[in-house]
């Protein structure tokens, strides 16, 4: 019995871990390219997560496909958002605390209005649209969800890596998350490549919106704060700034939760936060980070 | 110049006891005192974010943890101990202390990962609070019953002690040598350092007094409200709710926090309470507003004139400490 618990935890916790590392890595992106925690992550998955409702419930779409029409008004939310609070930050003595308030600001707006427009009640969508029963792998019953999200995930996170390692503007966007100064002298243009980059990452988590449906067991607006802690955590285990760090913390993490919730589970909530804390404490450049970056 | 000396003397007994002696004689006004007794919280916490934010730099989002810790160390101090009221809640402040202590290492980080790490820190407090598991100590999920020590009139002029103990924590951070360190590191930590200054000694102490006035607050509030759980004395927003209030004040000084924490609040129980949604719209943009358009917060519209006023009136003293840096 507990060798069949063993690998339902790790076939869960892997499939769970591609998924979450789709999730934190528009966090991580954003990071690289502005140096900025952007607290309102979170909320964007959660706006992420309500279109693709609304537009399952409503307009009767396949979730799938309401998960990609969730993504261009979060691009351009992202860019919004950068436009907006780029003057001041390049102004301001302190940018990091600066733009610490100013997305935690944001953060509370979009909250409130997903409230005002959405309501307050958990929303969830029937994954009834992909079949139903669990999968059976390796012998072990896996929620057909978890392998849905992972199927997705994969190719979106692969998808990602190609832009940032296959093409020009990816070519710039690391030039950036290594070196600004670096990246400004050689000419690259700063302002609209971290724009850009912004915009992706808020559309990264949109897209991250429609599995958390399945994966959270439902959507509602307060569940903004623990996206964004939870996506912290799987950044800072792999390492800031570092994409390929993301989808290690991802796998960590979802083997992490899913080993303390088969044999611990009155614990498992504390993992995220715990992990946090003992990676940050113990070992604040990630898994696989080589150098301090402070936000 | 002896005048200005006393001038100062006697704004600062001011700033102390004008807002102690309103809230003592609030209740022949306002009937609802468990209202009052909220206010007199938030203007606590407001004070305990300005300790920590306003004159060190670290922004705390799990601030929450200390208040959560005071309120169940009260509870725990009169369920397993069975001392008396006003000992139990000095007792729930001083677990709070406790708390702080073990958090301390979380100082060694800054800027964005000290805030996350601050929440994640006290997210597991709650859970570990609130665990079934820890029935026998803490009651678990089913809350705290603190009614044994229940008193409508203890609990609120506790409160009243609360916000004196407050300001005169800030009024000490803005007079004293110690605060005038503290700003030093803020600004330049490195000088600091090189001018003698023990940073991490004075950082941590301020960790402690920020921590124990947070541990006072939610140790007031439990014995307020008498019976809680929790996800009450654990809720994010108390935290978010603090930092916002000091921010709209005015980080650095010594009202800006009460006035903002009193203002927001009464906005808050008149729209909040019933449309939390629409208040927290209003305090998002209020924030996002204030960080780009008027960093010092409220109290930056009056200070600097304030001051000019009293150079202008008594002349300059070359002894005036160095104005807070803004947000």
């Amino acid at each position: 019995m507990p060798r069949i618990m063993f690998l339902y935890a790790l076939i869960a916790g892997i499939l769970l871990g591609f998924f979450y590392a789709l999730m934190s890595l528009g966090l991580n992106l954003g990071f690289g390219v502005l140096q900025v925690v952007n607290i309102a992550h979170g909320d964007i998955v959660v706006l992420g997560a309500y279109i693709a409702y609304e537009l399952s419930s409503k307009a009767h779409l396949n979730p799938l496909l309401g998960m990609l029409l969730a993504v261009p008004p979060a691009v351009i939310l992202g860019l919004l958002i950068y436009y907006a609070i780029a003057p001041a930050l390049g102004k301001s003595a302190d940018p990091e605390m600066l733009s610490l308030i100013l997305f935690f600001g944001i953060s509370q707006v979009i909250e409130a209005l997903e409230t005002v427009v959405f309501g307050n009640n958990q929303k969830t969508i029937s994954a009834s649209s992909f079949g139903s029963g669990p999968v059976h792998i390796l012998g072990q019953a896996i929620p057909r969800e978890y392998v849905l999200a992972a199927l997705v995930s994969i190719p979106v996170i692969a998808l990602v890596f190609y832009y940032l390692y296959r093409s020009r503007l990816g070519l710039a966007t690391r030039a950036l998350m290594s070196s600004r100064d670096d990246a400004m002298a050689v000419g690259i243009n700063v302002g609209r490549t971290s724009a850009i980059s912004f915009g992706i990452a808020l559309g990264l988590a949109a897209s991250a919106g429609a599995l958390s449906n399945f994966i959270l067991g439902g959507t509602n607006p307060t569940q903004g704060v623990d996206i964004t802690t939870t996506a912290f955590a799987v950044i800072i285990i792999g390492a800031l700034g570092s994409p390929a760090g993301t989808l290690v913390g991802g796998l960590v993490y979802g083997l992490t939760f899913q080993f303390a919730q088969t044999y611990a589970p009155s614990w498992a909530n504390l993992v995220p936060y715990l992990l946090l804390l003992i990676v940050m404490l113990v070992k604040p450049t990630g898994l696989v980070g080589k150098r301090v970056r402070y936000a | 110049m002896p005048n200005r000396i006393w001038l100062r003397r006697a704004g600062d007994l001011a700033a102390i006891a004008v807002p102690t002696l309103i809230f003592a004689f609030a209740p022949s006004f306002e009937g609802n005192t468990l209202l009052l007794v909220n206010m007199m919280v938030y203007v606590a916490l407001a004070q305990g974010v300005n300790v920590i934010y306003g004159f060190t730099g670290y922004l705390p989002f799990g601030y929450v943890g200390f208040f959560g810790a005071g309120a169940y160390g009260t509870y725990i101090a009169v369920a397993h101990l069975h001392v008396g009221a006003l000992v139990a809640v000095i007792l729930g402040g001083l677990f709070s202390v406790v708390v702080a202590i073990i958090l301390i290492p979380l100082l060694r980080l800054q800027g964005a990962y000290f805030a996350i790490a601050s929440l994640a820190a006290a997210l597991v407090l709650s859970a570990l609070i609130g665990n079934p598991d820890l029935k026998s100590i803490t009651n678990g999920p089913y809350g705290a019953d603190l009614s044994k020590i229940y008193s409508v009139n203890g609990s609120y002029y506790a409160g009243v002690v609360l916000v004196a103990f407050a300001l005169i924590v800030v009024v000490f951070l803005q007079r004293s040598r110690f605060g005038l360190s503290l700003r030093a590191i803020r600004a330049d930590q490195t000088s600091a350092s090189m001018a003698g200054i023990n940073v991490v000694l004075m950082r941590s102490i301020a960790w402690l007094l920020s921590a124990a006035i947070a541990g006072f607050a939610g140790a007031v509030y439990a014995w307020a409200l008498s019976v809680f759980y929790p996800d009450a004395v654990f809720a994010t927003t108390i935290s978010l709710f603090a930092i916002v209030f000091a921010l709209f004040g005015g980080v650095g000084s010594t009202l800006g926090p009460v006035i903002g924490a009193v203002v927001l609040y009464e906005v808050y129980n008149s729209i909040g309470v019933s449309q939390p949604q629409y208040f927290q719209l209003i305090y998002g943009a209020l924030i996002v507003a204030v960080a780009m358009f008027l960093p010092g917060g409220l109290a930056s519209l009056v200070g600097p004139r304030w001051r000019q006023w009293v150079t202008k009136r008594f002349g300059r003293n070359p002894g005036e400490p160095l104005p807070a840096g803004d947000v």
